[in-house]
C-alpha cells in the first residue's frame, strides 16, 4: 500500500507553497477582485516559467512530460492561495481536451503554447442558465464555421482560443470545435459574476472560423471524460481553498475575545472548526483516490471523480460560510478575506457541473459499474 | 501512488487468506453454541494456529506482527463470515493497558487466557455521575492491609454479564481534586461482593450492566501504576478504544441502501431513479469512500513505519451518526413497512429497523459525538480546552447534579 504522493512530489508542494506564499497572498486576489485586470498576468508569467501549466504536456510538445499526482499537487496549491490566474480553463480543460480529442497537426499548433503560457485556452461549454446537455445545445458548427452564444465562459475574455461545445447531428449529439478567439466573427464581452477574482466571459460566436476537434458526434462523450479528469483536478483546488477558510477562521477565533474568554473557547465554535475538519479530510482523502484514478487512467475514474467532486463542494461551501461566521461582522465586510473562499468556493462548485448533477453522475456510474 | 501491497505484505496476505480459507467455522461446528461459545471457538481455533491477536508479543500469545500485518489480517478476516467477537474490549483495552502497566509475572498470567479466548474482560469506567466526565466517578476504594475495599457503582458495562475480569478505575483520594484522587485496577468479577444486573437497552437487548460493589476485596498486586495515577493509566485504555483501522463495519451501508432503494418504488418506479434518492445516496457514498480512504492513507504511513497521521480520529464521528441517518432513511424508503420489525415480514429480515434502535448507542458509546468533536477541535485543531469550573478543586467539594 502507497497511498501518499513521493518525497519528490512533496518537494514540490513546498516549493510551490513558497512561491505562492511571496507571489500570491491574499493582497493579490483582492487587487485583481478590486481592479480593472481580469488576471493577474504577471503571477501567470511566473506560474508558466516554473513550467506549472506544462506539467502533464508530453516532452514531444515542449511539455514536461509529468503525472497528474504532480499537477494535483499544484492544484492543490493554487486552491489554497485562490491565485486569480486562467489555471483550470488552460490547464485541466483546454489542454486536456487537445490531449484526448487532437489530431497530431492540432496537438503540435496548440501544446507548445499552452505548455509555455504564451497561449491560454478556456472551455465554452454553457449557454445560459440551468444544466447544459447535448440535447440542450443551440451552438452550431457547419464544415469550417460557427454560431452561437456561450455564458458564462471563465476566461473567455482573456483567452486565446476556446473548445467550444457544438450541437451534431450525429453520434452522440455534439462536437468539439478549436475557435481562436482573435478573429473577426468573435465578440466577447466580460461579465460580473460572484468571484470576480477569476474573469468570466460571454462568447459570441457569428459565422466564425472553427476546426473540429476529435470526430464528429463524439463531442458529447469527449466532454464526460474531460469534466471527469477536470473534476479531481478542481477538487484538489477546492481542498487546498478549504484549508485556507479553516485557517483563516482558526486564527480569528483564537484572538478574538467576547464574554471575557476567545471565542475560540466555546463548544459552538469549536465543533464548527471541528466539522470543517472532518468534511475537509473526508473530501482530501478523495481527492487522494481522484489523483490515482486519473494518473493511471483507471476504470474507476467516473467514480472517483464524482465522489471528489461531491465532497470538495460540500466541504468548500460549508468551510467558506462558516468562516464567515466565525468572524461575526467582521466576516460581513468588504475588507476582510472571508469574502475570497466564500465567492470561489461557489465559482467552483458551479463552473463544471453543480453538486446535484455531479451525485446524479456518481450513482449513474456505480450503476454502471454493477451491471458490468 | 499504488493499492498493492509490497512484496512482503502480499505473501502475507495470501498466507492469512489461505489460512481463513480453510479454518472457517462450518455452520456444523457452531450449531448448539451460543454467541459467546461460537466466539470463544473462533477464537481458540486463531489460537491455537498463531493468529490471534497477532500484534501482540508471542511470549503473550501472539504473533511479534507488525501494524500493517494487523491491517491485512483486519480486512481479511472481514471478508469471512466469522462468530461475532465478544473480545473486543478484553483485546482492544483491557490488554493493552496491562502490558503498558502490569507487572511481568502478571502478564504471563493473564494475556494469553486473553489471546486464546479462554477469559473475556469487560471495561468497568463509567458511572452514574461519571460518563463524558470519566474522572468524575466516585466508586470508593479504600486500603485495609495488603487489599483495598470497593464500595460504589459502575454502569453501561458491556459483557459484565459474561466477563471473567474487568478493568477500573476508583476513587482512592476524594480530597484531592478529581483527577488526582484516581487508582486503576483489574478485577475477578467472581470476586465476592459483585453483582451484575443486565439494563435494557431501546434496541431490546440487554448487553450492558450495572455492576455493584458491596465490600469487594482487591489485592493491591492488582493495582496498576501508583496509588492516585489512576488517570494516566486509564489514559492507555482510552487511546486504545478506536486505534484500530482496516476492519469492515457491518450493519447498514451504501450497499444495502442502494440495493434497497432498487427492490422499492416512488412514483411507480424504483426509488433509484428518485434524485433526492440519488443525492442522499451520492452524499453517502462520498462519506463512506472518504473513510475508506482515510484508512488507506493511515495504512500507508504503517506501512513506512510511520505512525498514522489524525485523519483517523474523526471515523466514529462521520461514521456513527451515517449509520443513524441511513437507517433512517431506509425505513422511509420503506414507507408504512418501514414500521414493521419482525424477522419474517421486514425487508432485509429486520436489518435496518435493527441499525435504527441500535445506533442512537454508536454515537454515545466509546465517547460521544460531543466530545469527540472537542476532541478533534483541541488535539487535532490546537484549539483551547473547554473551561473547568472544577479545576483544582477537591473532589469532593464540587457541586453535582444532586448538590
Ligand atoms: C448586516 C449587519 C448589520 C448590522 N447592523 C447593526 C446595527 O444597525 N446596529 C448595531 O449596533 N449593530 C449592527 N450589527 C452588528 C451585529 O449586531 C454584530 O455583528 C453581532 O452582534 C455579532 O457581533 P460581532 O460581529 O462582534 O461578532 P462576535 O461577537 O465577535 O462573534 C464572532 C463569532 O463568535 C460567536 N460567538 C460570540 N460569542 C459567543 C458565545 N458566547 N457562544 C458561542 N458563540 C459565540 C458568534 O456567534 C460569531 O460566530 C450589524 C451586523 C451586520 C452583519
Ligand atoms: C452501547 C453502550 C455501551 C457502553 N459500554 C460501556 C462499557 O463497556 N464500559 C464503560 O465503562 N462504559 C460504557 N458505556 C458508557 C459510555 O462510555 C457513556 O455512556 C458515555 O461516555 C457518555 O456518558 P453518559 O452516558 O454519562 O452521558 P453524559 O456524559 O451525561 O452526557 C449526556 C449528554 O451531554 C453531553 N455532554 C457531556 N459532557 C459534555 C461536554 N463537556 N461538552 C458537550 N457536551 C457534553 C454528551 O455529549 C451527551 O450528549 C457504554 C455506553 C453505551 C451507550
Amino acid at each position: 500500500m502507497n497511498f501518499e504522493f513521493s518525497e519528490e512530489q512533496n518537494m514540490l508542494r513546498e516549493q510551490a507553497q513558497g512561491f505562492l506564499a511571496s507571489n500570491c497572498s491574499m493582497a493579490v486576489v483582492r487587487r485583481v477582485l478590486d481592479g480593472d485586470e481580469p488576471y493577474d498576468a504577471d503571477l501567470w508569467k511566473k506560474v508558466a516559467e516554473m513550467g506549472w501549466t506544462a506539467t502533464v504536456i508530453p516532452e514531444e510538445y515542449e511539455g514536461l512530460g509529468l503525472s497528474y499526482l504532480e499537477l494535483s499537487v499544484i492544484a492543490e496549491e493554487l486552491g489554497r492561495a485562490l491565485a486569480p490566474i486562467p489555471f483550470s480553463s488552460s490547464v485541466y480543460l483546454a489542454t486536456e481536451a487537445i490531449l484526448a480529442a487532437g489530431s497530431e497537426e492540432q496537438k503540435q499548433a496548440y501544446l507548445p503554447g499552452l505548455a509555455a503560457g504564451t497561449s491560454i485556452g478556456c472551455f465554452a461549454l454553457g449557454e445560459s442558465s440551468g444544466q447544459t446537455s447535448a440535447a440542450s445545445l443551440t451552438t452550431k458548427a457547419d464544415s469550417s464555421s460557427i454560431t452561437g452564444v456561450k455564458i458564462p465562459v471563465a476566461d473567455g475574455d482573456i483567452a486565446n482560443f476556446a473548445i467550444v461545445v457544438a450541437t451534431s447531428d450525429k453520434g452522440d449529439g455534439a462536437s468539439l470545435y478549436i475557435v481562436d478567439l482573435d478573429q473577426d466573427g468573435v465578440s466577447r464581452e466580460s461579465i460580473t459574476t460572484i468571484d470576480p477574482s477569476r474573469s468570466h466571459a460571454k462568447l459570441t460566436l457569428n459565422a466564425a472560423g472553427a476546426q473540429l476537434l476529435g470526430n464528429d458526434g463524439e463531442g458529447w462523450s469527449y466532454v464526460q471524460s474531460i469534466l471527469n479528469r477536470a473534476a479531481v483536478l478542481f477538487a484538489w483546488e477546492q481542498v487546498g481553498g478549504c484549508d485556507t477558510a479553516l485557517n483563516m477562521a482558526k486564527e480569528y477565533a483564537m484572538g478574538r475575545f467576547a464574554f471575557g474568554r476567545p471565542i475560540a473557547t466555546y463548544q459552538a465554535i469549536k465543533h464548527k472548526l471541528a466539522n470543517i475538519y472532518v468534511k475537509n479530510t473526508l473530501a482530501r482523502s478523495n481527492c487522494y483516490y481522484g489523483a490515482w484514478a486519473i494518473s493511471t487512467d483507471a476504470d474507476e475514474l467516473p467514480i472517483a471523480a464524482a465522489t471528489a467532486r461531491v465532497s470538495a463542494i460540500q466541504a468548500y461551501y460549508y468551510a467558506s460560510k462558516e468562516n464567515v461566521q466565525t468572524h461575526g461582522g467582521m466576516g460581513f465586510t468588504w475588507e476582510f478575506d472571508c469574502q475570497f473562499p466564500y465567492r470561489r468556493s461557489k465559482l467552483l462548485a458551479t463552473n463544471i457541473g453543480s453538486e446535484a448533477t455531479w451525485q446524479d453522475k456518481l450513482i449513474t456510474a456505480i450503476e454502471k459499474q454493477r451491471a458490468a | 501512488m499504488d493499492f498493492n501491497d509490497t512484496a512482503v505484505e502480499a505473501t502475507f496476505r495470501e498466507e492469512v487468506r489461505t489460512w481463513l480459507s480453510a479454518n472457517i467455522p462450518t455452520s456444523d461446528e457452531l450449531k448448539g453454541l451460543d454467541y459467546i461459545g461460537r466466539a470463544k471457538l473462533w477464537q481458540k481455533r486463531k489460537y491455537d494456529a498463531g493468529w490471534a491477536c497477532i500484534r501482540w508479543p508471542k511470549e503473550h500469545g501472539g504473533r511479534d506482527a507488525s501494524a500493517i500485518d494487523q491491517v491485512i489480517w483486519n480486512q481479511e478476516e472481514s471478508n469471512f463470515d466469522t462468530p461475532d467477537s465478544v473480545f473486543g474490549i478484553g483485546h482492544g483495552m483491557c490488554a493493552p493497558t496491562m502490558m503498558a502497566w502490569a507487572t511481568d509475572e502478571q502478564n504471563k498470567n493473564y494475556i494469553p487466557k486473553l489471546a486464546s479466548g479462554e477469559d473475556v474482560w469487560c471495561q468497568l469506567f463509567s458511572e452514574p455521575a461519571g460518563g463524558s466526565d470519566l474522572a468524575a466517578l466516585r466508586t470508593r476504594a479504600e486500603k485495609d492491609g495488603d487489599d483495598w475495599i470497593i464500595n460504589g457503582q459502575k454502569i453501561w458495562t458491556s459483557g459484565a454479564h459474561y466477563s471473567d475480569y474487568g478493568v477500573l478505575v476508583l476513587r482512592t483520594d476524594p480530597t484531592a481534586p478529581k483527577h488526582q484522587g484516581l487508582t486503576y485496577f483489574f478485577i475477578d468479577m467472581k470476586s465476592a461482593g459483585i453483582e451484575v444486573k443486565p439494563i435494557r437497552q431501546i434496541s431490546g437487548g440487554a448487553n450492558f450492566n450495572e455492576v455493584y460493589f458491596t465490600d469487594v476485596r482487591v489485592s493491591d498486586a492488582q493495582r496498576l501504576g501508583a496509588v492516585g495515577q489512576g488517570w494516566q493509566v486509564a489514559l492507555t485504555t482510552l487511546m486504545n478504544e478506536r486505534a484500530s483501522i482496516g476492519g469492515g463495519g457491518g450493519g447498514v451501508n451504501f450497499d444495502s441502501v442502494f440495493d434497497l432503494a432498487t427492490r422499492v418504488n416512488i412514483d411507480d418506479a424504483p426509488a433509484i431513479k428518485d434524485k433526492n434518492v440519488r443525492a442522499q445516496l451520492a452524499t453517502w457514498y462520498a462519506q463512506e469512500s472518504g473513510l475508506k480512504f482515510n484508512g488507506y492513507r493511515s495504512m500507508t504511513a504503517l506501512s513506512r513505519g510511520e505512525i498514522p497521521g489524525p485523519e483517523n480520529s474523526i471515523g466514529k464521528l462521520v461514521g456513527a451518526p451515517k449509520q443513524q441517518d441511513m437507517a433512517s432513511f431506509a425505513l422511509d424508503l420503506l414507507e408504512s413497512g418501514g414500521a414493521i420489525w419482525d424477522p419474517e415480514l421486514s425487508d432485509a429480515a429486520g436489518m435496518f429497523q435493527a441499525t435504527y434502535m441500535a445506533s442512537p448507542g454508536l454515537r454515545i458509546a466509546g465517547g460521544t459525538d460531543e466530545i469527540m468533536a472537542n476532541i478533534i477541535a483541541e488535539r487535532v485543531l490546537g484549539l483551547p480546552q473547554d473551561i473547568r469550573v472544577d479545576k483544582g478543586i477537591p473532589f469532593n467539594e464540587v457541586p453535582t447534579s444532586n448538590s
